[in-house]
């Protein structure tokens, strides 16, 4: 004790004080006014949505991205108090008071902002000078294109962090002496699993740091590392993955707008909806049962199988003739006339005995619907939309020597054993046609006006094997007992209940929904400001994210002009070079020694590898694209931008004064044009002051951007 | 067989190489003599593997060699007879219009007849075939009209034949490529065994149909590329330049038939980058030979294809010169030159005038006809008004009235003309209605204003004026038909008329979106010119258009050709294939018959080939990663590589590029591909069979290797035989349907044979 005393009490601390100027810089331009404006800002809309959601835990689909991104969101929202009883239904529509934006908005600018910094520490840890490392963060801090996208309830910001925190802490444990503490190694694994949960985008960056790891792994071969690496940067990212949707799942527990979307055992498996429906339902279909049988497909909407009293024209519109008995279609919405009776064609009645007779695999039925007692029905009459296969029918009698074939056997196609029980909700059925063999099918094509646009159903011969066209389940399901027509017409309109729990796996959720979201397939459509990737490069296009009500203050995504060039070139710069080297090294001309040849693949690796990386897959991809989508690809430029240029100091002008002067002149004077240009630009990134429209016409340095004006 | 005679000789030379062999791995151990046919033996044997050199004597050389001349050739000649035997068999059957059959013959027939029409691909092969029907004795007049048309009394036989020729050098091709690539026997023959018994090349070969020659050009590019790898050493030599020429001539005869031929360019040019990059990195030659080397292939891969594929333009050019069923996706000008289109030599009155009835074409290439027809946009997409596309094909529907933006009824005497600056109400003929805009979004893009059509016979209001301009002209310049570039200028929003380029979706008919851009850039798509001009009241004067140089013509129809392969949209509601199907084998093509009673033919691979080939690209994988993580950890193979690698490259070109293809894709797209498969396979197991001795000793594993062999002949054979009804033809029930021949052998669910 006296010994320590003894001790002067000191703390050495080395603190970079550019690395804290700069972070405090970057705080202030991302955090401050952050709910100004006050209303809902572009993309907002979108994400609002899913926050509120998460806030009343209702289950929902978003094909855009993985769900740690709307989780990040939504836990803002949760620290500002926010209750989800918010509509999200228009840009610009004014906040009420008791939605605390703040907070909405509070993650992601402080991801924005702390990309400031990151970008300083990479470029040290890419073994360039502060100076380079200053540069990069200054680029980064005055691009107003990510200030824009920072400061607003948007995930482009989070993913920028995530992707370059994982470059950054790989780095690191890279550059350590050796053995180094795995928890550098730790760290980047834990980004790439939340980079790839927040977009889909970050898999590419995760793609790109997995295949420089094993390139300096490969070197390492058999040593102890090589484990580490692998459990910290693919095991570990991928049970991350997985765990979002496991938090996902578990959190989302209520039905929601798009249930619909999922199998029965998914719905079952919700709060409220079909589950309240289901609930308690015999899980054994019998000889009897009432049903509602739903087609796997959920392609455009889920149906159900359905007829009612409306027979098929006697002649289509092109000629051809039909058999004119009574409709069968596949239906989109919850209906009695959905209901269908599973009735044993040995016997008359429509009950069920006690105890029930189970339907098995193998079985043949006959299906009598509900409400006008026709028999499902099917024969060689081509159907009135897809001609190569059978029609469907309620069987009607008119004597014209076309007798009824009604006989349907049951093919339970996910049994597990030959004799299996048909499950309701469980089970994917497929109903085989006895006479023709052909198989009961959802064809996919809406009926013309004397259907009512309801889906046409069919039956096929040419079966395919896996198609879930031809796959249909019981979704509602209860045990008659009312052997009279009128009694049992009343019955069919009774809700269903008995009691019974039915749960499915997380594992068979989380392969149900992360299927789904990756062939949700949305309507292409062109958006005001969409734009294609090529237009990117140059900055053909901006977005107008937001207008006041009244005034002329709006807030626009554009980027710095300067910058951008900047990048550019720098790009093409480095590309260049890099030609040079290698050819030149090639024939054994050594420019640069090794170790600096080293730092400039590395370099290149990273950077340029990372702008492919975040650029090329747009191209080939068929979606609407914005211009924020190129935002994680120029960060990389940015990082070159500076690094490129002290390489060009230190190496190529080494010896050559009067052009490294001007080198240094010139990257001031540039910097100084960021500055301003930045400061122009300002008015149009934070929404504030108003400009006059002259002062907006004088922004307009593109003739392809839009920028508002009211007109007074 | 005859294969037996290289490999014993092989194998003892394999013993003896192993015994030097520390390795306890096992991995790809290769045998490798060091063989090649040159006569400088010691040299080209350096290089027939590339790094790093075997230690075999001289003795083993000779030996080897000896033993490869001879019995190669007998099984050249015996794999040439398989290959031509069963393509040529049955070739006349069905006698029937086959599958795609009723598009490539027609279009043969279109050469003969010289009728001018246009497809997505590039004219070679459709030309080949054309000739092969020309010199067969077939005379064009079949018409071709769907599958299923019974040929009766026509010579189709030459055209099927011809094609059925080119698809028989494609083992001989693979034979010769594996044995270039590996110098073994065995690989070799392996390779050209499973392309000879596989159902599917069989079939894709016997139709009139591009493949065979696409796929023949892609095969005989490559033989010459590996050919030409093995002169590396006798640079500038007559043999150097020969295959290096004929390298480039198939590449352009490749790119000529389909554009696909454009990967096996990429390979080649990879290929030549790889033996530029070692060339640069050799310090014994100078920088004035590596120039020349790079000159050379410059002259021989780049400049000598573009001028051969460029010769094939114009003679298709040259050749089709009388009007068809093509004309409508090209420009006015193009039009021209065609002999018995309305604009060759044409003649009509000179000035736009008041009254006239015009077609108005956009500028845009393939930008189509202004259109209109009774069918309404639908709800939710602008207002419910009448549509207004731009259609491609000469219609009725494209005609429309040139009106003063009030009056309707003729005006007696001469017609004014239109001028610079006139305000007009365009009156679509058919349906009266005037075309109109309105503050309205497109229904594609949304960021331009919807056209529509409104108002009948003549009533309106104010949206449906539109000022004409005259590009380059000043106020009261009169528009000349077909020479004055137009734009109409929507008088109440000030937007311009415009093409978008965009199909609209089915209620569109798939006809190109017309909308109203309010962006006032002078670009084509925003420019139309008066195509036919009908004016009772006006002399007509022969108009000689300008006729477009070559390069004009040349550059349209390639963008014509993009355009229409882009627009090749899978359906809604349609099975489409998908490129993961297509290595397993998943689905076939119906070629022909779907009933019963028909003859049928289905496109499907032999299934034990096409499952062996898969096996063994993840063996073949598995084999080098390996090799390469135990060269890595410091064990010495001492082994040379081989060939794979080029073809395993072949195979990805060849494959992954259509997983992100937007248009719509067939199953046989992958039969390039599964080239480079098989032959790949047929490297990898013979090494596979050769490495038996890393793990048991010598005369078993020569018998392991030996049963190997002989499994492997037998169960291609086999299959074979099971499966040939696929290609010849069969008849009576289906095969889910019992009493089928092929009951048995619906080994997948998904085949619909």
């Amino acid at each position: 004790m006296l010994e320590m005393l003894q001790l002067p009490l000191v703390v050495t601390a080395q603190v970079d004080l550019l690395l804290v100027l700069v972070s405090l810089l970057a705080f202030w331009t991302r955090l401050s006014h952050l709910n100004y404006p006050n209303a809902v800002v572009f993309d907002e809309v979108y994400y609002g949505q899913f926050v509120s959601l998460y806030m009343k835990r209702v289950f929902f689909i978003d094909d855009s991205g993985p769900p740690l991104g709307h989780m990040i969101l939504a836990s803002g929202a949760y620290l500002g108090g926010f209750d989800g009883n918010f509509v999200w239904n228009r840009i610009g529509a004014e906040y009420p008071s008791t939605v605390n934006v703040w907070s909405l908005r509070l993650l992601p600018a402080l991801c924005g902002a702390l990309c400031v910094p990151l970008v300083y520490l990479l470029t040290l840890e890419l073994k360039f000078s502060h100076l380079s490392a200053l540069g990069a963060a200054v680029l980064l801090l005055l691009e107003n294109s990510l200030i824009v996208q920072s400061r607003f309830m948007l995930l482009e910001s989070v993913l920028i962090f995530f992707v370059l925190l994982a470059f950054f802490s790989y780095l690191r444990f890279h550059n350590k002496p050796r053995p180094p503490s795995p928890y550098w190694l730790i760290l980047s694994g834990v980004s790439c699993g939340a980079a790839v949960g927040v977009k889909y985008m970050g898999l590419f960056s995760y793609l790109l740091l997995l295949v420089v790891a094993s390139l300096h792994t490969w070197k390492l071969i058999g040593d102890k590392t090589i484990s580490h690496v692998i459990l910290c940067l693919v095991v570990v990212p991928v049970l991350l993955y997985v765990f979002w949707f496991y938090v996902h799942l578990s959190f989302l527990n209520r039905s929601g707008p798009h249930d619909q979307l999922m199998s029965s055992a998914f719905q079952a498996s919700l709060q409220g909806g079909l589950s309240r429906i289901t609930r308690g339902q015999p899980l054994e279909v019998a000889y009897g049962s009432q049903v509602t049988l739903r087609s796997s497909v959920s392609q455009p909407i889920p149906c159900w199988l359905h007829s009612h009293k409306v027979n098929y024209p006697i002649r289509y519109d092109n000629g051809r003739g039909s058999s004119h008995q009574q409709q069968v279609t596949c239906y989109p919405f919850k209906d009695v006339n959905n209901w269908w009776i599973i009735k044993d064609p040995g016997r008359q009645q429509l009950v069920v005995d006690t105890p029930p007779r189970p339907v098995r695999h193998g079985d043949v039925i006959q299906l009598v619907h509900g409400m006008t007692s026709r028999f499902l029905n099917s024969h060689d009459v081509a159907a009135p939309m897809s001609p190569h296969t059978q029609e469907v029918s309620g069987y009607i009698d008119f004597n014209v020597s076309m007798p009824a074939q009604n006989l349907w056997r049951v093919d339970i196609s996910n049994r597990e054993a030959e004799s299996e029980v048909w499950k309701t909700i469980l089970s994917e059925v497929r109903l085989i046609h006895v006479n023709t063999s052909a198989v009961l099918k959802l064809s996919g094509v809406s009926l013309p006006d004397w259907g009512f646009r309801q889906l046409e159903v069919v039956a096929d011969k040419l079966f395919k094997a896996h198609s879930s066209s031809l796959e249909w389940t019981v979704e509602e399901h209860r045990y008659g007992t009312s052997q009279e027509q009128k009694e049992r017409e009343a019955e069919l309109h009774s809700p269903t209940h008995i009691d019974v729990d039915r749960k499915i796996s997380f594992w068979a959720k989380f392969v149900e929904l992360q299927w789904k979201m990756l062939t949700v397939k949305q309507e292409e459509s062109e958006h005001k400001y969409s734009s294609s990737p090529l237009e990117w490069i140059t900055m053909e296009t901006n977005i107008a994210y937001w207008l006041h009500s009244s005034t002329n203050a709006q807030i626009h995504l554009i980027g710095n002009p300067v910058s951008w060039g900047v990048a550019n070139l720098s790009l093409l710069a480095y590309q260049l070079l890099a030609v040079v080297y290698l050819l030149r090294r090639r024939r054994g001309l050594k420019d640069v020694p090794d170790g600096v040849w080293d730092q400039f693949v590395c370099l290149g690796c990273v950077c340029v590898g990372g702008w492919l990386v975040n650029f090329v897959p747009f191209l080939l991809m068929d979606k609407t694209l914005f211009l924020y989508h190129y935002l994680p690809a120029l960060c990389y430029l940015y990082l070159l931008s500076p690094a490129l240029l002290e390489h060009a100091h230190t190496h190529l002008l080494r010896y050559a004064h009067q052009p490294l002067r001007a080198l240094c002149v010139g990257a001031l004077a540039v910097l100084l044009s960021i500055f301003l240009t930045y400061r122009t630009f300002c008015p149009l990134t934070y929404g504030s002051p108003e400009l006059s429209a002259h002062q907006l016409q004088g922004l307009k340095w593109r003739d392809t951007w839009d920028i508002l004006y009211r007109r007074r | 067989m005859a294969k037996a005679e290289c490999t014993p000789k092989w194998n003892t030379l394999a013993l003896r190489n192993r015994k030097t062999c520390p390795t306890p791995e096992k991995s790809f151990q290769t045998t490798f003599t060091p063989v090649s046919k040159d006569k400088n033996s010691q040299t080209a044997g350096h290089l027939a593997g590339g790094d790093t050199q075997s230690s075999n004597g001289p003795s083993g050389q000779f030996l080897a060699r000896e033993s490869i001349e001879s019995p190669s050739k007998v099984l050249l000649m015996l794999v040439a007879g398989l290959s031509f035997s069963t393509r040529l068999y049955m070739i006349t059957e069905p006698p029937h219009v086959c599958w795609d059959e009723t598009h490539f013959g027609k279009m043969g027939s279109y050469y003969i007849n010289r009728t001018f029409f246009f497809d997505v691909h590039p004219p070679l092969g459709k030309m080949l075939i054309g000739l092969a029907g020309y010199m067969s004795g077939y005379d064009g007049t079949f018409p071709f009209i769907k599958p299923g048309d019974k040929y009766e009394n026509q010579n189709y036989w030459g055209m099927r034949g011809f094609c059925a020729t080119l698809g028989s050098f494609l083992p001989i091709f693979a034979y010769l490529i594996v044995l270039e690539l590996s110098n073994s026997c065995t690989a070799a023959i392996i390779a050209a065994t499973l392309l000879i018994f596989d159902t599917g090349c069989i079939t894709i070969s016997q139709y009139i149909l591009l493949d065979p020659i696409l796929m023949f050009f892609i095969m005989a590019a490559v033989l010459s590329m590996v050919k030409f790898n093995q002169q590396r050493y006798r640079s500038f030599s007559a043999s150097w330049w020969l295959w290096l020429v004929l390298t480039g001539i198939n590449l352009a005869g490749a790119l000529g038939v389909k554009f696909v031929g454009l990967f096996v360019i990429i390979l080649v040019g990879l290929n030549t980058i790889w033996d530029l990059w070692r060339l640069l990195g050799d310090m014994s030659l100078s920088l004035v030979d590596i120039a020349k080397h790079f000159l050379a292939r410059a002259f021989a891969l780049i400049l000598l294809p573009v001028i051969l594929y460029v010769t094939i333009f114009a003679v298709h050019f040259v050749v089709l010169n009388k009007s068809g069923p093509g004309d409508g996706f090209f420009s006015s000008a193009f039009q021209s030159r065609l002999i018995g289109n309305n604009l060759h030599n044409a003649s009509m009155p000179e000035y736009l005038a008041f009254g006239s009835t015009v077609t108005i074409k956009n500028l845009r290439i393939a930008g189509g006809y202004l259109h209109s027809h009774w069918h309404l946009y639908p709800e939710g997409v602008g207002a419910r008004q009448q549509q207004v596309t731009a259609y491609l094909h000469k219609d009725y529907n494209n005609l429309w009235v040139v009106h003063r933006q009030q009056d309707n009824n003729s005006q007696s005497g001469n017609p004014d003309l239109v001028r610079h600056g006139d305000i007009v109400r365009l009156e679509h003929k058919e349906t009266t209605r005037n075309l109109h805009s309105h503050l309205h979004e497109a229904p594609l893009t949304k960021k331009h204003f919807q056209v529509t059509g409104y108002g009948i016979n003549g009533t309106g209001d104010a949206n449906d004026l539109w000022q004409v301009e005259v590009c380059g002209g000043r106020k009261g310049d009169p528009v000349k038909v077909l020479r004055s570039k137009v734009r109409f200028l929507h008088r109440a929003t000030g937007c311009v008329l415009y093409s978008s380029g965009k199909t609209l979706p089915k209620w569109g008919w798939e006809q190109i979106e017309v909308t109203c851009s309010p962006y006032l850039k002078e670009t084509p798509s925003s420019q139309w010119n008066i195509e036919d001009h009908i004016n009772p009241k006006l002399p007509n004067i022969s108009l000689s258009v300008l006729k477009p140089n070559f390069l004009e013509i040349l550059l349209e129809s390639h963008i014509v050709m993009f355009r229409g392969n882009s627009g090749l949209k899978p359906k809604d509601n349609e099975m489409n294939s998908k490129p993961w199907h297509w290595p397993i084998n998943y689905q076939g093509l119906r070629f022909s018959g779907v009933n019963a009673t028909e003859y049928r033919v289905y496109l499907l691979g032999n299934p034990v080939v096409w499952w062996i080939n898969l096996a063994s690209l993840g063996l073949y994988l598995t084999m080098v990663a390996v090799a390469s993580i135990a060269t890595q950890r410091g064990f010495s193979l001492g082994q040379q590589r081989i060939g794979g690698g080029l073809l395993m490259l072949g195979w990805l070109l060849h494959y992954a590029p259509f997983f992100t293809m937007g248009r719509i894709l067939y199953f046989h797209h992958y039969f390039p591909a599964m080239l480079f498969s098989s032959m790949l396979t047929g490297l990898t197991l013979d090494i596979l069979f050769r490495s038996a001795d890393l793990l048991l000793h010598p005369p078993y594993s020569y018998w392991f290797q030996r049963a190997g062999q002989l499994l492997l002949l037998f169960s291609i054979l086999y299959s074979f035989y099971l499966f040939h009804p696929l290609s010849y033809g069969m008849t009576g029930p289906l095969a889910h349907e019992p009493g089928s021949a092929m009951a048995d052998l619906k080994w997948m669910d998904s085949w619909e044979f």
